[in-house]
């Protein structure tokens, strides 16, 4: 009988080997794929297992963390100001992950990143409870404030950007939402996150850099860029050729202005009044490839990561010549967010140099150490610097001149430039047009904020009275004056 | 293991007795599982687990009774066994008792239930009763050919056991599997007990007919198909028990007794057409049972693609069998190489069965791929001492008893591991000594028991020859 014996014991042994093999292929081979898995409740535990890091703005904290004392998740992110921070921090949700900042960071707020290994095996020595590290802001307190409260309680985005750095100073998006109502995992977390998912006025989403509109008027400045780094414009106080009743190419229709005296107007004066049919006529003159360069060289047509992703802006890259003229005023195709706009106001207020937007100026260890601090990069140089000079005259010049004048801050040294929008859309321009305003303070140190204020669509404001310089020029002016108040 | 003789005349040299061996390693036994709920103790709570010194001392008393009894009257058996299921035990107890300190399962509890009851405690208690199995059956059984004599009462009393849980009254359903007895406040599983008898009825009714199984056939289409008569007993009782499984939901044990039939039939007869029989009716038997049996289906859908099938499972069942597939295989994926650590995993995450059907997982999460290739290679060293002591055994029924045994277990943990890392669709039994329950580890105890017994008979030098009258005369003469 030895014989089968030995041969079963040979089976035996291929059972435990099968074991064996089966063993490495799970715990070696597929061990990250399992660990990374949507399913494995292990990430979310581990990211509210420990008191999580902080977002932090101005020095302070604008989140927190509470003991939950909950089996599964010790931890619950609780937010100070979470609406009007909302677009920023993100939220880190028990139940519904997390997003934004609160997930890009995740490894330094939960403390797990490779380069907090240090302090995590000092803690365990230590016998210090593992804590994460923190992320620091650029955002200015005083300025989202401004933004928050300027929209109210319209529908709208404010972004304000520091020209010089690319600093973001402002990232407010209205309807906002609570991040602490949904930051556990109860039936009251899943009803408040339900309710935000069916609400039509789509409250989650970040307007500010995921949402794109129509640009209309205030795409001008990019289309008065193209005719001066062209060549198509020497002199912006000299009549351009432009014939009221300028013919659309392609078509039988005839540009329509909303302003008169837009026949040969100058591009100065064409930008004070916001004439349709100058910046169709040079858009076309400028043609199609042209403008599309200078468009993507503001930004267009590529998401911006700050390092939360945007939306890509779209300048149209296949339109006609009348697609051109019309995309040239901003309508059309073209679409932006209200960052991209405020990335082309920031480049002309900086003298032509486009800085790369971003949010996330340190990241620190939970001892305070600086881990990573994000040096201002420059992203490219859409107009030359005498240019970006010439269109900052114009844009100061339609606030003081123009239709830009709710914007102006009256303060002594300080030299504000904008420029009005009132974005008609939806089919035959039949919905409630958006109200636009781009703009920038000036001292003589430089350019200290750049902003773009977009309000969707305004309740109670009847449709002749949605402007631009009417809805939007004031919250701008009002995020300007925090962001030169708080720097002295 | 033939006994090394001395052909003068002075007499046997004895084989070495091995005990000291079995003590050094009982030694290490206890250690390790004594470190462990150190480590667990300072992992959880930061400070020395309070119930440390007792489960330490319980299973050291414990291993020292078992050594002692082996020593006093079983001084020749294997010395790897005892030491290798007293280390297995510890550890479960150490897994069993960290599980109990989970805040997630204590929580589960109160909801469901109202109160919790930690089942370290009555785990050590069955431990207790294990070893006394153990010491009982050496005590008892000293000589294991006189269970040869129980052949037909093995197989009524298997059939008996069998039978239990499907006694109205008797029977309780626990979680779909009708396999428990409920006797005062115990559960018993007599399905764990019945592979032991059923494995004395077979090796006895083997060991008589093994050569008209084996001679006495005909052939057809190249295998040896034996007579009706000699086949008939076996067949029945086989097959009535499988049913009495398949009828119970307990498909693990119905494999397990097929398994160890098989293996057993084809080292008794040395024919191989018993194993390609063998395959074809278990191919046959998976195939119908898979195809009627709903609960085997959620299993293998659980089993081919368990996160897809959270998606597409159509009932709460199958939703149930793949969501802890799921669990099980990220608790396996989150161990990695060297696991969480003991303690610091979130294996409780499986909830329901962690510490019984799936506590494999629980080693595989906090003690990673290295704690499961351990595990595995002590779970691969009991089966091939069990084989070893088959191989060294002097008679035939010693020799398919405790090739039964060990094949039984091997295939179990086959079964068991296999199922829980995903190798197989899950069947839903206990990693003999390290999954909490009572009868598992009663009954394994004996299993073991009834191998030391074995390897005893088997190591035992044969008695020295009687003085020959001579002796003076042959004795070499010095000039």
């Amino acid at each position: 009988m030895n014989k089968p014996l030995r041969r079963v014991a040979i089976f035996c042994g291929l059972l435990i080997l099968a074991l064996l093999v089966r063993d490495n292929w799970l715990q070696f081979v597929r061990a990250d794929e399992l660990n990374a898995h949507p399913k494995n409740t292990r990430v979310r535990i581990e990211r509210y297992a420990n008191e999580r890091g902080n977002i932090i703005v101005d020095g302070k904290p604008i989140t927190g963390s509470v003991d939950s004392g909950d089996e599964y998740f010790k931890f619950k992110r609780t937010y100070t100001d979470g609406p009007m921070w909302a677009p920023v921090t993100g939220y880190a949700s028990q139940a519904y992950d997390a997003n934004q900042i609160e997930k890009i960071e995740d490894g330094i707020l939960t403390g797990n990143d490779d380069r907090l290994f240090f302090d995590r095996t000092l803690a365990m020595f230590t016998g210090d409870k593992k804590k994460g590290g923190d992320v620091v802001t650029t955002l200015n307190g005083a300025a989202q404030k401004a933004a928050f409260e300027g929209l109210g309680n319209k529908t709208g985005a404010v972004v304000a950007i520091e020209p010089s750095t690319g600093k973001i100073l402002a990232l407010a998006s209205t309807p906002s939402y609570d991040p602490s109502s949904f930051a556990g995992y109860s039936g009251k977390d899943e009803k408040a996150w339900l309710a935000l998912e069916k609400d039509k006025n789509k409250p989650k989403q970040n307007r500010a850099i995921r949402e794109i509109y129509p640009p209309g008027s205030v795409f001008k400045v990019v289309t008065a860029a193209a005719a001066l780094e062209n060549g198509k414009v020497k002199d912006i106080n000299a009549a351009t050729d432009t014939p009221e009743g300028w013919k659309i190419p392609l078509s039988n229709r005839e540009m329509v202005n909303h302003a008169k005296g837009c026949a040969n107007a100058s591009l100065k004066r064409a930008l004070d009044i916001s004439c349709n049919s100058v910046f169709a006529k040079l858009g076309d003159d400028v043609g199609r490839d042209k403008m599309v360069e200078m468009a993507e060289k503001f930004g267009f047509n590529a998401e911006q990561f700050t390092p939360v992703r945007s939306s890509a802006s779209v300048f149209d890259k296949t339109a006609d010549r009348g697609g051109n003229a019309l995309s040239s005023i901003g309508q059309f195709n073209t679409a932006t967010t209200p960052l991209q706009m405020a990335m082309v106001t920031a480049a002309i207020a900086n003298d032509g140099k486009l800085m790369k937007p971003y949010m996330i100026d340190e990241l620190r260890a939970p001892n305070v150490d600086l881990l990573k601090k994000t040096e201002p990069e420059e992203m490219s140089r859409p107009v030359s610097q005498e240019n970006a000079q010439l269109l900052q005259q114009m844009m100061e010049s339609v606030v003081t001149n123009g239709t830009g004048g709710n914007a102006d801050l009256n303060m002594d040294g300080v030299k504000v430039g904008g420029k009005t929008g009132t974005a008609q859309h939806g089919d035959k321009n039949a919905k409630r047009p958006y109200a636009w305003f781009i703009s920038y303070a000036k001292t003589a140190e430089g350019s200290p904020v750049a902003v773009a204020v977009i309000v969707e669509d305004s309740a109670g404001t009847s449709r002749e009275d949605i402007s631009g310089g009417g809805l939007a020029a004031p919250i701008a002016k009002a995020v300007m004056k925090a962001v030169l108040k708080t720097r002295g | 293991m033939s006994v090394v003789t001395n052909t003068t005349t002075i007499g046997a040299i004895e084989a070495p007795s091995r005990r000291n061996t079995e003590l050094a390693l009982l030694a290490f036994a206890v250690a390790i599982p004594v470190f462990a709920y150190l480590n667990v103790g300072l992992a959880m709570d930061g400070k020395v687990p309070a119930g440390m010194l007792g489960y330490g001392l319980g299973l050291g008393l414990l291993a020292a009774v078992a050594h002692l009894v082996v020593r006093k009257w079983a001084p020749y058996s294997d010395p790897l066994l005892l030491p290798l299921a007293t280390l297995l035990n510890g550890m479960g107890l150490v897994l069993i008792w960290r599980l109990d300190q989970s805040p997630r399962l204590i929580a589960t509890s109160m909801r469901r239930y109202g109160t919790f009851n930690p089942d370290a405690p009555s785990q050590m208690m069955y431990s207790a009763i294990g070893i006394a199995m153990f010491v009982g059956v050496l005590l008892l059984l000293k000589d294991h050919r006189v269970l040869q004599r129980y052949t037909y009462i093995s197989m009524v009393v298997s059939l008996i056991l069998l039978l239990l849980p499907l006694v109205p009254g008797l029977g309780a359903d626990v979680f779909g599997a009708k396999i428990w007895i409920r006797i005062g406040g115990f559960s018993i599983q007599p399905g764990e007990f019945a592979k032991l008898v059923l494995a004395v009825f077979f090796s006895g009714y083997l060991m008589v007919k093994r050569d008209a199984l084996a001679l006495a056939s005909r052939r057809f289409m190249g295998l040896y198909l034996p007579r009706g008569r000699d086949l008939g007993p076996i067949i029945t009782i086989w097959a009535v028990s499988l049913l009495i499984l398949v009828f119970e939901n307990d498909l693990g044990t119905s494999l397990l007794f097929f398994g160890m039939f098989v293996i057993m039939l084809y080292v008794a007869t040395e024919r191989t057409s018993w194993i390609v029989m063998g395959l074809l009716m278990a191919v046959a038997g998976a195939a119908v049972v898979g195809s009627t049996a709903s609960h085997v289906k959620s299993r293998v859908a659980a089993w081919l693609d368990p996160f897809g099938c959270l998606e597409t499972a159509t009932d709460q069942n199958m939703l149930n069998a793949c969501d802890q597939m799921t669990q099980v295989l990220m608790s396996f994926g989150s161990g990695g190489i060297l696991g969480t650590g003991l303690g610091q995993g979130n294996s409780d995450l499986i909830q329901f069965a962690a510490n019984s059907d799936f506590i494999f997982a629980t080693v595989g999460e906090e003690l990673g791929l290295a704690g499961v290739m351990v595990f595995l290679l002590l779970y691969g060293l009991i089966v091939e001492r069990g084989i070893r002591t088959s191989l060294a055994a002097r008679d035939p029924f010693g020799k398919l008893l405790a090739m039964g045994l060990s094949g039984a277990f091997a295939l179990q943990i086959f079964v068991v591991a296999g199922g829980v890392m995903g190798l197989i669709p899950l069947t839903g039994m206990t990693m003999p000594f390290l999954a909490y329950g009572g009868s598992s580890v009663i009954a394994n105890w004996a299993l073991i028991g009834i191998l030391i017994r074995i390897s005893d008979t088997a190591r035992r030098p044969a008695p020295a020859p009687a003085p020959s009258p001579d002796a003076e005369m042959t004795q070499v003469v010095r000039p």
